[in-house]
């Protein structure tokens, strides 16, 4: 946990619906700087939904998101971006036909990183490995030179987490970078989380991988029917009653 | 630490450059394998208009490289950017009327109207597309044709700029040549730039807003700016191309709206193939001078270009040029026994 406790992202009173149904209702939490917070609920939950009201891919009916006492709800997702808020995608579509390093020149090139290089970036494309090898492509396998579309499902989340990071962002928010993965590669992923957050970045990470998540996350929110239903630390959390009744049989781990 | 990035971005360098399939020339065959399609296109076109017979297919010519800039203009829009304008009449017409206001009422020369109606309407253009850039593909195609309808609509109801007789423009280009080797000029210059566009930094941008314009934004980068300036770079050659017709006529009037400049330059666009920008071009230099021959079916081209829209897209989706492109590749690995 983050020593100053100093709030990043404040979450205040948010609802979404899509026609009847109540995607979020009245969400509230804070983000605290350095933290990794773990979001968790069965599918249809509105986690994802929540993740596009923060980064502004989706406008709430009520409430509002700040970060840094900046209101976001207002702005539109490449603003929210240029700010340092910054999120995976669940689905992953790479620029299929370009190499992957070619993927981080459109990060690159955005407002928010000229004007943290002040324009001495140098090379883009080698900039582009340099992140690359920092989310775990091995260059001395040429893995960041292959066309993306040949690439498989963990480097492309992988590629994903990059794309964020090209920005140098103060939030990143993953989701389900962990899913669909081998236990190799989610092993080989979590000290590339554990990284970036000794670097200084604040994450939400989404997650159906319990296990995992509990290893890497400081505090967790669980959702379910669009409601927050528990937060704290991860051992409280899953002890929760109303926790284990929304998972009951959903996670047969 | 310098030197250690230095010595990385060196190593790099070496990988990129293969990957790219751009290799070290290391010999004759090599640079000519590099450069004889390139020249035997830039020779080709600056020759053809030499050896045409007549003053008559040297008009045809002219309105050729004319489909062949609108056809590119197209094809770099539609398949780098992703947005398909079917009303590319629109900018044929904004820029021959913008021309030919200036020269016939208030007198500019040809130098000033050309390159003020190119720069003016694709500004304008860009304005009138503004509000229709957050749709993407099928809305926004459909939203283009309305435009290039309804502009001579308007100017038929307001009776203004010669309404439906059209206006005289005294400023007319001096005689063929310098016709053709004007637009053969600008036609070689777009064609390179556009080319050398796409494959920069900002021309992947403008690639991935068309693959996936989700992530661009979450990257940070305001897409619909990129968008506008992409409708911008379109519409100012389809200006130039009005601009200069209107001077090649001495004319100006609403068939500067005709459905052709809309429609021949995707049927080239399909024939030539989409993304390879020399191929639309191509695509006209084959189209035009046909129809020009079978002018007894006349009435009949818009059918004419439909069918062969139709049996391109069914028999050979990838067009002449990405077929020609790839058996010239294996022709390189073609050895002696």
């Amino acid at each position: 946990m983050s020593r100053n406790e100093e709030v990043v992202l404040q979450i205040r009173d948010v609802s979404k619906s899509f026609g009847g149904v109540k995607a979020v209702d009245n969400v509230s939490f804070d983000l605290v700087e350095g933290e990794i917070l773990g979001l968790i609920g069965p599918n249809g939950s509105g986690k994802t939904t929540l993740i596009n009201i923060v980064t502004g891919f989706v406008k709430p009916d009520s409430g509002k998101v700040f970060f840094k006492g900046k209101e976001l709800t207002k702005l539109p997702p490449h603003k929210i971006a240029d700010l340092g808020v910054t999120r995976t995608f669940q689905v992953m579509r790479p620029y299929h036909s370009l190499p992957a390093f070619k993927n981080l020149i459109v990060p690159l090139y955005s407002p928010r990183v000229k004007r943290s290089s002040g324009g001495k970036l140098g090379d883009r494309d080698a900039v582009g490995i340099d992140l690359l090898e920092e989310v775990g492509f091995e260059r001395d396998a040429y893995v960041p030179y292959k066309i993306a579309s040949t690439l498989p499902l963990g480097y492309l989340k992988r590629l994903e987490l990059s794309r964020c990071l090209a920005l140098r962002p103060e939030v990143i928010i993953c989701d389900e970078v962990l899913s669909g993965l081998s236990m190799a590669e989610i092993a080989s992923m979590i000290p590339v989380m554990e990284r970036l957050q000794m670097n200084g970045m604040t994450i939400i990470m989404i997650e159906h991988r319990i296990r995992e998540l509990l290893r890497l996350a400081n505090r967790m929110i669980v959702m379910n029917f669009g409601e927050k239903i528990a937060e704290g630390i991860p051992e409280e959390v899953m002890a929760n009653k109303r926790v284990r009744e929304a998972y009951l049989g959903v996670e047969a781990e | 630490m310098v030197t250690e990035a230095r010595r990385r971005e060196r190593l790099d360098r070496g990988i990129k450059v293969r990957t790219e399939r751009l290799y070290a020339v290391s010999g004759w065959q090599e640079i000519a394998y590099l450069v004889v399609p390139r020249l035997v296109l830039i020779l080709g076109l600056l020759i053809l208009p030499l050896v045409m017979p007549s003053m008559y297919w040297q008009k045809v010519m002219v309105s050729m490289f004319v489909f062949g800039l609108l056809a590119m203009a197209f094809d770099f829009l539609a398949h780098y950017v992703g947005l398909v304008c079917l009303g590319g009449a629109l900018f044929t017409g904004i820029g021959a009327y913008i021309a030919g206001i200036l020269n016939s009422y208030f007198g500019l020369p040809l130098v000033l109207t050309i390159p003020i109606a190119t720069l003016g309407g694709g500004l304008i253009s860009t304005l009138l597309l503004l509000p229709c850039l957050p749709l993407r593909g099928i809305y926004f195609a459909i939203i283009t044709i309305i435009f290039p309808l309804a502009v001579p609509r308007i100017i038929t109801a307001l009776n203004i700029w010669g309404g439906t007789e059209g206006m005289t423009v005294p400023g007319v280009l001096p005689n063929v040549w310098v016709e053709l080797y004007l637009i053969l000029g600008v036609v070689l210059i777009v064609l390179f730039a556009l080319r050398r566009l796409v494959n920069e930094d900002y021309g992947l941008v403008l690639r991935g807003i068309k693959d996936n314009d989700q992530a661009v934004k979450a990257s940070g980068i305001n897409i619909t700016l990129y968008k506008a300036q992409a409708v911008f770079i379109t519409s100012a050659i389809g200006c130039f191309c009005g601009a200069f017709l209107v001077h090649q006529y001495g004319w100006c009037g609403q068939s500067l709206f005709a459905l052709d400049f809309s429609i021949l330059p995707i049927a080239a666009t399909v024939l030539g193939g989409v993304g390879t920008l020399v191929g639309p071009l191509l695509g006209s230099c084959i189209l035009v001078p046909l129809v020009e021959i079978l002018r007894a079916i006349h009435y009949l081209r818009i059918t004419f270009y439909c069918i062969v829209l139709l049996a391109f897209i069914v028999f050979k989706p990838e067009g002449l040029m990405s077929w020609a492109q790839r058996k010239y590749h294996q022709f390189e690995h073609w050895e002696k026994v």
